[in-house]
Parts: structure tokens; C-alpha cells; sequence
């Protein structure tokens, strides 16, 4: 092969053809075109008449332009011109084709399927046995070696996941045998890289694929002073990187929608990049996750978790108007302990309770007005946090002496005391620990906590049970109370440092964050984790899509505490008792580095280019050229008008018609709107073009008996494909089963399970029931049992006599199409289903039947080609014309089923309830 | 050559829905035969014509009885006077008039072919006497006249061109001449004159192909004649178109002219346009005389 640039030639020795160009030229030049000889009767007026111009007509010279180009196109085309050429790898021995399957690939995995395909197709042409091994999901067993064909079969199933490799070296250091491997690298470095890379050179050669390219990540948001940070990091190659971030979050109607976008800038060589984020706290306790625009890859999304939310907390304290120091403000400490993680509002009470804080705090407040006291009544019993402190005021105060007042957590007694004053006997007494039960178990308590005055609570049968922290003799220091779905909590002391040493130690912090007052500022360290299991919520896949996994098992939360994504913590949001955590791709210092590689090691780009031969295109051209040349010929010589230019017309249109005989298969929206515009059949697409015309013609002719007989209009029915096609555009599904149509792939079998659970139809079709039986083993019947393997099929049972398919639109007892076997199948009846006393019918008011199997080969019955003539014959005479009837009668009745559901079953009542409306 | 039947039998499907052609007969004394034209005076025939009192020269036997006997006076009936009127027709049977530019357009040939037999058709059912000119067929009536007409009519021509004959022309008769006349002039004037000297009128019909109207020709061009006799070599044929065209109407008016000078009628039928169209002119060409 002989390469110019992206061109390359298989025979380019005849090139040298095109140096006889220039002599045809002189040549064509030289000959005048051919005279027309006509037989014309009026000759003999045109005797004696001379031309004016003696010169003879000579080929212009565009049309032997013309000409040289269509040589000239056929010389190069016969040269065999090829675009992109491709080195084809010879090699023998076993292949082993390795790809690093990391998140980071996901954003090409469509390049990078192909390029695994194309390594297949050259294995098979060589005939080598070929492993394709995904790093992040190593087989369990040997090198699984099959055909090369076996491969390119499950290729569809090959996924990346959303994690780096895990020490892939040690699972190949246990391989024996010589393979030849061929790496198809993300091109990011991990762990281990290096290791693995010495180990498949030990087995054979190595040539790695990797495309040098910019890969971004996100690190998780933190909330530093009041904004929001972002940062993303990438691998450090040269230039700038502009690309920006959005935030995404329920908004108040519950749908997922962009909440905030910022433009996020990389300089030219560095590895990571920030940005702010400023956001009203009602937005930012929205976002659910940050993402980088554009990109399909878990390493473009940031899950947040609760470390971004930031509680509402409302604090009023009873007199602030004092005109003392600033340490002395009852709130002063509140207000220090609450700012770095949380939001405060103040204000008047009723304008508080309009922004609906998440916790509020009332610091010695003794009274509220009747109506306040009722509002926050009612906003505590819709899961509102009441905190309150005690002091001189409430201590002064007769709120709650006789009677429990609903806004405190206990009874008081009057007056309160005060311990190890100057006037007073005995000591400030101090914290004792705290019981197992209270929220503030586990932390530790301070010696040099005091206490100095306090108000009592009233001993009560309740008392007990709503203490949550006590002094060293056992006296409340902290009750609380559930009050409908919220809680009201007393702490027994001031909220400043006046009655005690408490607002000065970091307990008092603690305790706030332990009340869900605060928010936890990061993640909880190892030693908090040990012992807890973390159930995941959603979980994310390589392409960064959040997915559902509630029906995942739970991770120990050691395990979490690692915070490195694998194949046993997959990143994702997940939930513990009180909180949520969320695990990222990328931790708040991953650093992204691009994988080297030793020089020894052969490194080829991924290929993106298709090898095209260029052949068939010139010689098309050359052809065209010589067509536009015959016209152009004609025209010259006058030959276009008269008798042969219909001739002349047709061709040129024929030349004309030529691209477009090749119907385009309908795509994407047109797709979605030629299925949604109107009720349309669908039939599932088998590969076996015989079979998909005949079933389209059979639901073209059910379509057409519908409209003419029911008030159903459907339209020209649809083929479908299951892997790229959607499937909710269709209530009603046919799928003939051939003995040697393909397997759907995983991601289809979601599909059309989501599309059973979700109301719609299929009917599957073997079309044997003439040589087989129901679940006997006939080529389509086995396929049948491949195909609903996978699918969630519910319990089956023939169609009893009195399933509303009987009687939705025909009353039926048989159900033939072209042969006329009993052996059809629907979804079993629940098993409680009893027939009233003289009801024709049980009483089943389930849904509609997701299934219908059989094998009479409905679509050829139906079958009406386009000018409405039967297709097929069925049965002998008039006897079979009963048989088609019927089977269309059936037809009728299954759309009618699908369209109406069980409307027929209830409609049996309706004798009954007129009997009684009439008494 | 056109098969006789299929040729009558398309001549006769042209006849059948036009009403019975009666030709005015004028002044013609010598060559009367009776026929069905009533000369709208008194005379030998068989239809009643009037009633008028008998005169001394009035033979006994010619007297009316009947009529007589209701008066005093005696009445003689009269008869209409009747004659028949004898047609010759030529169709040019030459191999120019062979020429159709499209399969889908009849050669002219064929359309003149029909056209005259089914005048003669009209003209037999009329009572008329038809013939064709040069001693091939005499006028006669009868349905057996048609189809030896067809028969003879068939025959094609080697020449290019033909040219009419005025022998077997009766003195005051009538004649249809259709052809493409595009051959030579002067024997067709000739013949035209000559039949003018013994009274005789009638119609000229030239019969075109639309090609020969629009000369749609460009490029280097051989034109032969249909028998390959006449030739003409171009290099551009479309520079010829308007001389070419010139000369077709010249050809026209000379022909126009010589029908005035001689009391005929002339028209130009194309091979494109209705058949019909041309029956119903040659018709009305025939009862101007009336």
C-alpha cells in the first residue's frame, strides 16, 4: 500500500494511467461529433438551402472536462484509493484485551467499544483465541479465552464502572500461559499500574492504546465562609480549561432541575481550579449534586451530602435591650457556636415563623402572646426544634407551675436554686455522664463544667424519661419532649455564661450539634463509623447517571471511612441512622495524573477513523460524470428534442433518483412522533427481513380492521428496535419469535421490563403451533424460554373461558390466526377469584395481561399487503375465511384489552346494580 | 401496407356518428343518375313534389285521379326531381406520407387513409357515388364500393411523392384531394386546373406531422427522404429552422391561391390534432355549394 497523508492506494501503479490523459484530450478534440441522419419528408423544402457557418461543430471544451474527469475518476478508482488506510496487526497466540474500564473512560466508551470491535475483527481474522478483561471487574476464574465472534456478542454488555482498578497485577501475577496483550488505558494513572504492566510483559508483548486527552474531575463542595466552594481538577496538560458547574437539586415542586450555574477556569498548567458559589440558603439545602457541564463521566458529579446543608435556626432572646455587655447577651454564645455552620435569622417572632426555621431558640423567654404561643405550638408539631434556656426571667416567672405548659418539657418549681455562691452552701456542681439513652451519649463530659444556678424541674411520673442530661446529684439539666413530630428541649441554665461554666466549653457545642441545632461540619472519623452499616440510596454509574439501589446490601462503616471508591463502596449517597453520607469519585485531594508509559512499551492512539475505501465512490462519480456527459452529448447533437427525449429525460432522472433509493429507517424525534402522534402497533424488529415485512403487513391489516370497525384509528404500524428504540410509545408490542434472532441486550431487558411493569403489552408469537405444542421444544419455543429468561413474566394459564379477552369487543371462545391451536397463554388469575351466584364471569378487576403467548401465527392471518389483498391463505374456503374472521376478531379483542384494560369485567355488574338501583 | 379490414373498420367507426352527408348537387345535367338528392324543383324522381293542374301537353296518363276526382278541374303530381352526384377522391399513397415523428401519433399516410374512406363512407350512405381518381375505381354506390376503396387505398407507394391524376373525372363532379404537398407544385397545379376546366370543385386536404410544423432540429443533421432518395447534409440544423419554415409557408399560400383561382377549398390537417375535426370541415367544404 502506497500512503499519501490520510490516503492510501492498494494498486497505485495504475496511476500511472492518468499520463494518457492529456493525449485522450488532443484525441476527443480532434473528432467533431457525429452527424444525425433523419428521415424527414419536408427535405425537400430544405434543398438548396446552405449553413451559414462552414465550421463544424467542435466538443466544447467543458464537455471533455467533463470526460477527462470521469476517466480520470475511474483511473484513481480502480487504483484503489483508501481514507485513513489502518495498519492491520498480525499476531498469533492467545490476545488478551485489557481495558482499564474506570470512570474515566466513560466519556468515550463508545470510541473505545468500537476500537475493541475492530481488535476483534482482526483476532478472527487471524484466528487467535482473545480474553477481554476489564480491570474494575475482574473475572473470578481463569482468563476467560473464547472466539474472537463470542466476544464481539457481548461486547453490548461491556460497561466501565465507576472506580479506578484494584490491584489488577495480583490477579494476573496467578495467570500461566504466554498471551499477547493489547491495553486499552484511560489514560490515568493509579495504584498498581505500573506493577500490572510488569506482569503481562512477562506473559508476551504489550501494545498500549491510549489517546492523550484532558480528563476533569469535581472535587466535593465545601462551605467556607458563607460560600459555597467548588473545585475541579484535571490532568495537568498544558492548556487552559474553561467549562462551567452546575448545581442540581429538587426545586419546590419536587423535579430535578439546574439550580446554579457558575464558570469554572483551569489556568494553562495547573492541575485544579476553584470557584465560589453564593446561594441563598433555601436554594443551597436544595442541591443534591454538582456537576461539570457536558461531561458523562462519575468524575464530572459531586454528590452532596449533609456537610453542605446548613439548618435555619431562629434565635430570640427575652430581653435584648439591656444595656450591658456584650458577653453578657444571652444569645452572645448561641450566636458563636451557630455562625460556622448554620444560618441565623432574628427578628420578631411571627416573622420568624413565616421563614419557617429549622430550629428556634428562645433564650430566657418566659411568655409568648396566646396567639404566638399557638403558632409555635403548631410549628413544633410539624417537626419544628423548640430549644429554650432557663434564666432569671423564666425563673421568675409562673409559666408551667401547676400545669405542664405545652411549650416546655416539664413542670418548674418556682424560684430555682443556686449552688456554691457566696450566699449559698455547697459546691458548683458539675456534669454527670451521660445515660445510653440520651442524645449526648458518648461525649465526653469536662471537669471544669460548673453549674451555679438552675431552674427545677417539678418531679413527675415523666420526669425520668424526658432527661437527657443531669448534674453529678441527679438533679435535670436538660429535658425535652416530643411534641408531634418535633421536640422541645430546656436547658435548665442560661444561654450566656451567668448560671454556669456550660457556654464556655466545647460540650456546649457538641450538644448543639448533637440536637440537630448545628449541622456536622465533615465527615465523621473512623472511630465514629466503626460498628455502623450505611444502606446506599442512589448510587452513581461511570457515566455519572444516579441510579437506584435500595436494593443493594448495606457497607460497614470502615469501610465508608476509607472514602476510596471500589467495587464493594460504590460512590453514591448513603444512609445511616440520622445522616447521610455521600461517596465521590473524587475526594477532596485526588489528584488526576496521566498515565506513562515505559519507551519499550508500543503506545497507539485509539483509533476514531473508519478505514473507508474510496473505490465504490469514484467509479459512482465516473459513472455519474458519464451519465451528465450522455445528456450533455445529446443536447449538443441535438439529439435531446424529438423523439428520443423522453428517453434522454428518463435517464437524467433515473441518475437523479439514484441516492435516494435507499429509504432512510426512521430515526430519533421522527421516530418518537410518528409513534406518538397517534395509537401505532409496534412489532419487535427480529433481523429476519422476511418475518419483520410480514408481521408489519399483519398489523397493517389489524390496523386496518380497526379503524373500519371500532373507534381505535390507529396508523402505519412501527417496527422497533429493542436496543435503540423507545418502547413506552407503544401500548402494544408483537413479537414473532425466529429460531435465530439475537439475544436483547441488558440494557434492553431493562427496558422492556420497564415497559411490562408499566402497562404495556407484548404478545409473543411462535408461529409453530401447526408441528408444536406449548413449552415443547421447538426451535422458536426454545428461543422463546432464552428470550422470557430475563424477563419479569408473571404466572401463566390458557386463556380461561371467561377472561375478559372473551369479551372486549367479540365474544370469543377461540383464538386462531393462521393455525388454530387452544394453546394460548396469559397472566394467571389471582388465585381467590370466585364466580358470584349466576354470574357468567368471575369477578377480576386486575390489570391488563402483560403477555400473550402463543404460536398461531396471528400476523400472516392479518396480513394485507398495500392495496389491501390477503396475503396469506388460511384454511380451505369459506371455512377458512370463518377461521380469519375470527382471527382478526381476536386481534380486535387484544387491542381493545390493551387499550380499555378490564372495562369489559366490570361492566358485568352492571345488570346487577340496576336489579337493586330499582327496589 | 394497412390490413384492409382493420383500415375500414377504423374508417367506419369515424363515419358512424355523423349524420347522413348529403352533398348539394348543382346543375347537373349530363351525367344524372337518379339519386336521392331532390333538386327542390319539379322532375323526374320518386318523392312527391306538388300537385299542378294538368296542361294540354300533359299526357292522360300522367293525370292524378285521385286528386282529380275532388275537383272540377284535372291535376297532374308531380315529382321531385332527383339526381345523384359522383365524388372522386385521391389519397396520397406515397412514401412521404409514411412519416409519424412519435409511435404514438398515426403516420399521415394512415390519417389520410381513414379520413377519405370515411368521407366516402358518408358520402355511399348519403346516396352519392364515389370513386377514386385514375380509372382505378369508377363511382359507384354500395357497400361493396367501400371495401374495394380500402383495399386499393392500402397499397403504398414507392415514390416520395405523389402527385393526383384528373382522368376518370366526370364534368361537374366533385373531388377531394388529400395529401402532405410537399413534393412538387406544378403537377398538382396542373391537375387542379385542368379539373377546374370541366366544372370540377372540390377540397384540398394537406395532412402534416406536427415535426414538419416546428422543425425541432439542431446539431449536424443528415436529412434524407423517406425513400433515401433526396438528401441534405447540415451542420447546424437549428440555423435552418426559420428558412425552412419560410419556405412551408410559401408553399401554403401558393396552394391557397391556386384554390381561389379555382374554386376549391383548402386546409391544413395535422396528424396530432382530431380526425374529426378535418370530417367535419371536408364536410362543410362539400355542402357550401348548397
Amino acid at each position: 500500500m502506497w500512503i499519501i497523508g490520510s490516503l492510501g492506494f492498494t494498486a497505485p501503479l495504475l496511476l500511472l494511467a492518468l499520463i494518457a490523459l492529456p493525449v485522450l484530450w488532443i484525441l476527443l478534440r480532434a473528432v467533431p461529433p457525429a452527424p444525425v441522419r433523419r428521415r424527414f419528408p419536408g427535405v425537400a423544402l430544405l434543398l438548396g438551402l446552405t449553413d451559414d457557418e462552414a465550421q463544424s461543430d467542435r466538443t466544447p471544451w467543458w464537455l471533455l472536462l467533463l470526460r477527462m474527469l470521469a476517466v480520470a475518476a475511474v483511473i484513481i478508482g480502480f487504483a484503489g484509493p483508501v481514507l485513513n488506510p489502518q495498519e492491520t496487526r498480525d499476531g498469533r497466540g492467545d490476545l488478551v484485551i485489557m481495558l482499564d474500564g474506570s470512570w474515566a473512560g466513560a466519556a468515550d466508551w463508545q470510541a473505545r467499544r468500537d476500537q475493541i470491535d475492530r481488535l476483534l475483527a482482526e483476532a478472527a481474522l487471524s484466528d487467535r483465541r482473545v480474553a477481554v478483561v476489564n480491570l474494575t471487574d475482574l473475572p473470578t476464574e481463569d482468563l476467560p479465552f473464547a472466539a474472537p465472534g463470542t466476544w464481539r456478542n457481548r461486547l453490548p454488555n461491556l460497561a466501565p464502572n465507576p472506580w479506578q482498578p484494584q490491584d489488577p497485577a495480583e490477579y494476573f501475577a496467578s495467570r500461566t500461559g504466554q498471551f499477547e496483550t493489547y491495553w486499552l488505558s484511560d489514560g490515568l494513572d493509579y495504584p498498581g499500574r505500573t506493577d500490572l504492566l510488569n506482569t503481562v510483559e512477562s506473559a508476551g508483548p504489550v501494545t498500549v492504546f491510549q489517546t492523550p486527552r484532558q480528563i476533569l474531575g469535581i472535587r466535593p463542595a465545601r462551605f467556607v465562609d458563607g460560600q459555597v466552594q467548588i473545585s475541579a481538577v484535571r490532568t495537568p496538560l498544558g492548556n487552559p480549561v474553561e467549562t462551567s458547574i452546575n448545581a442540581i437539586g429538587l426545586d419546590p415542586a419536587g423535579v430535578e432541575r439546574q439550580l446554579a450555574t457558575v464558570p469554572l477556569t483551569i489556568a494553562a498548567g495547573d492541575a485544579a481550579g476553584g470557584t465560589a458559589m453564593v446561594l441563598p440558603p433555601e436554594l443551597r439545602n436544595r442541591i443534591t449534586r454538582f456537576e461539570i457541564s457536558g461531561l458523562r463521566s462519575a468524575g464530572a458529579v459531586s454528590l452532596t451530602d449533609d456537610a453542605l446543608k446548613r439548618r435555619k435556626v431562629a434565635l430570640i432572646a427575652g430581653d435584648e435591650n439591656r444595656e450591658t455587655l456584650e458577653l453578657l447577651s444571652p444569645l452572645y454564645y448561641l450566636r458563636e457556636a451557630l455562625d460556622p455552620t448554620a444560618d441565623l435569622i432574628a427578628g420578631s417572632l411571627a416573622d420568624i415563623l413565616l421563614a419557617n426555621p429549622d430550629v428556634l431558640v428562645l433564650a430566657d423567654v418566659a411568655t409568648l402572646a396566646a396567639g404566638e404561643a399557638d403558632a409555635v405550638l403548631t410549628w413544633v408539631e410539624n417537626g419544628g426544634l423548640l430549644l429554650r434556656f432557663a434564666g432569671p426571667r423564666l425563673a421568675a416567672s409562673d409559666l408551667g407551675r401547676n400545669t405542664e405548659d405545652p411549650l416546655l418539657p416539664v413542670r418548674l418549681r418556682s424560684g430555682g436554686r443556686s449552688v456554691g455562691g457566696t450566699m449559698s452552701w455547697g459546691e458548683p456542681k458539675s456534669l454527670a455522664p451521660f445515660e445510653t439513652s440520651s442524645p449526648f451519649f458518648g461525649l465526653p463530659v469536662p471537669a471544669d463544667v460548673a453549674v451555679t444556678s438552675q431552674v427545677m424541674a417539678q418531679p413527675d411520673p415523666t420526669l425520668a424519661e424526658r432527661v437527657v442530661a443531669q448534674l453529678a446529684d441527679g438533679t435535670p439539666l436538660v429535658t425535652r419532649k416530643v411534641a408531634g413530630e418535633g421536640q422541645i428541649v430546656l436547658f435548665h441554665v442560661t444561654a450566656n455564661a451567668e448560671w454556669s461554666t456550660l457556654p464556655l466549653s466545647g460540650l456546649f457545642v457538641q450538644m448543639l450539634e448533637r440536637l440537630a441545632v448545628s449541622t456536622r461540619p465533615a465527615t465523621p472519623d473512623a472511630a465514629a463509623l466503626e460498628g455502623t452499616t450505611w444502606m446506599p440510596g442512589k448510587l452513581l454509574d461511570a457515566f455519572g447517571r444516579l441510579n437506584d439501589a435500595s436494593a443493594q446490601s448495606g457497607v460497614p462503616g470502615e469501610r465508608l471511612a476509607e472514602a476510596t471508591a471500589g467495587p464493594e463502596l460504590q460512590p453514591g449517597l448513603y444512609t445511616g441512622t440520622d445522616r447521610q453520607l455521600a461517596v465521590n469519585v473524587i475526594g477532596p485531594d485526588t489528584a488526576l495524573e496521566v498515565a506513562q508509559w515505559p519507551a519499550r512499551i508500543a503506545v497507539e492512539g485509539m483509533t476514531t477513523l473508519r478505514e473507508t475505501a474510496l473505490k465504490g465512490w469514484l467509479l459512482a462519480a465516473a459513472i455519474g460524470l458519464l451519465l451528465i456527459d450522455v445528456i450533455a452529448s445529446l443536447a449538443l447533437g441535438g439529439r435531446l428534442r424529438g423523439p428520443r427525449a423522453d428517453l434522454a429525460a428518463a435517464i437524467f432522472l433515473m441518475s437523479l433518483a439514484v441516492p435516494d433509493a435507499q429509504a432512510q429507517p426512521v430515526q430519533g424525534d421522527d421516530f418518537a412522533i410518528r409513534a406518538t402522534s397517534e395509537v401505532v402497533l409496534g412489532h419487535v424488529l427480529t433481523g429476519d427481513q422476511q418475518t419483520d415485512d410480514v408481521t408489519a403487513a399483519g398489523l397493517r391489516g389489524l390496523s386496518q380492521t380497526l379503524f373500519r370497525r371500532t373507534s381505535i384509528e390507529p396508523g402505519e404500524p412501527l417496527g422497533v428496535n429493542l436496543e435503540s428504540d423507545e418502547l413506552a410509545f407503544f401500548p402494544f408490542l408483537y413479537w414473532p419469535i425466529t429460531a435465530d434472532q439475537p439475544l436483547p441486550s441488558r440494557d434492553a431487558y431493562a427496558k422492556l421490563n420497564r415497559y411490562l411493569r408499566s402497562g404495556g403489552m407484548i404478545m409473543f408469537d411462535t408461529r409453530d403451533a401447526d408441528t408444536a405444542r406449548f413449552g415443547s421444544g421447538s426451535p422458536a419455543g426454545r428461543k422463546l424460554q432464552a428470550i422470557a429468561r430475563s424477563l419479569d413474566i408473571p404466572a401463566l394459564e390458557p386463556i380461561p373461558s371467561d377472561h375478559v379477552l372473551t369479551r372486549t369487543f367479540y365474544l370469543l371462545q377461540d383464538f386462531p390466526g393462521r393455525f388454530s391451536s387452544r394453546d394460548v397463554w396469559v397472566e394467571a388469575a389471582p388465585p381467590g377469584a370466585a364466580r358470584a351466584e349466576g354470574m357468567p364471569f368471575r369477578a377480576l378487576n386486575d390489570g391488563v395481561t402483560p403477555v400473550i403467548i402463543g404460536g398461531n401465527d396471528w400476523a400472516r392471518a392479518w396480513a394485507v399487503d398495500r392495496n389491501g389483498n390477503r396475503m396469506f391463505p388460511v384454511g380451505r374456503g369459506t371455512a377458512g375465511e370463518r377461521q380469519r374472521e375470527i382471527a382478526l376478531r381476536f386481534g380486535v379483542n387484544v387491542i381493545m384489552h390493551v387499550l380499555t384494560g378490564n372495562y369489559k369485567s366490570d361492566q358485568v355488574h352492571v345488570p346487577d346494580l340496576l336489579d337493586r338501583l330499582g327496589q | 401496407m394497412t390490413q384492409p379490414l382493420v383500415l375500414r373498420s377504423k374508417a367506419e367507426s369515424l363515419a358512424a356518428p355523423m349524420p347522413a352527408l348529403l352533398v348539394e348537387a348543382e346543375r347537373l345535367a349530363t351525367t344524372v343518375l337518379l339519386g336521392e338528392h331532390g333538386r327542390k324543383r319539379a322532375g323526374t324522381g320518386d318523392t312527391f313534389w306538388q300537385y299542378r293542374p294538368a296542361q294540354t301537353h300533359d299526357e292522360a296518363r300522367s293525370i292524378d285521379w285521385r286528386r282529380s276526382a275532388r275537383s272540377d278541374v284535372n291535376f297532374v303530381q308531380d315529382k321531385e326531381w332527383q339526381i345523384a352526384q359522383s365524388i372522386i377522391l385521391w389519397v396520397d399513397q406515397a412514401a412521404a406520407m409514411s412519416f409519424s415523428s412519435d409511435s404514438n401519433l398515426p403516420s399521415k399516410a394512415q390519417r389520410a387513409r381513414v379520413l377519405g374512406l370515411a368521407c366516402a363512407i358518408l358520402l355511399i350512405r348519403g346516396g352519392e357515388r364515389v370513386g377514386l381518381t385514375g380509372l382505378r375505381l369508377p363511382p359507384r354506390r354500395g357497400a361493396a364500393q367501400v371495401v374495394q376503396m380500402a383495399q386499393l387505398l392500402s397499397v403504398d407507394d414507392d415514390a416520395d411523392y405523389g402527385t393526383p391524376t384528373t382522368q376518370g373525372m366526370l364534368p361537374h363532379s366533385r373531388a377531394i384531394f388529400i395529401s402532405d404537398f410537399l413534393g412538387d407544385l406544378q403537377p398538382i397545379a396542373d391537375a387542379l386546373l385542368r379539373a377546374a376546366d370541366r366544372g370540377v370543385r372540390g377540397a384540398l386536404v394537406q395532412v402534416l406531422d406536427p415535426q414538419e410544423e416546428t422543425f425541432p432540429f439542431d446539431g449536424r443533421t443528415i436529412f434524407q427522404s423517406m425513400s433515401g432518395s433526396l438528401q441534405h447534409e447540415t451542420l447546424k440544423a437549428g440555423d435552418l429552422k426559420q428558412r425552412y419554415l419560410d419556405r412551408l409557408a410559401e408553399r401554403k399560400d401558393r396552394l391557397t391561391h391556386l384554390v381561389q383561382t379555382t374554386g376549391w377549398q383548402f386546409q391544413t390537417h395535422h396528424t396530432n390534432d382530431s380526425a374529426t375535426k378535418a370530417l367535419l370541415w371536408l364536410y362543410g367544404a362539400l355542402e357550401q355549394h348548397r
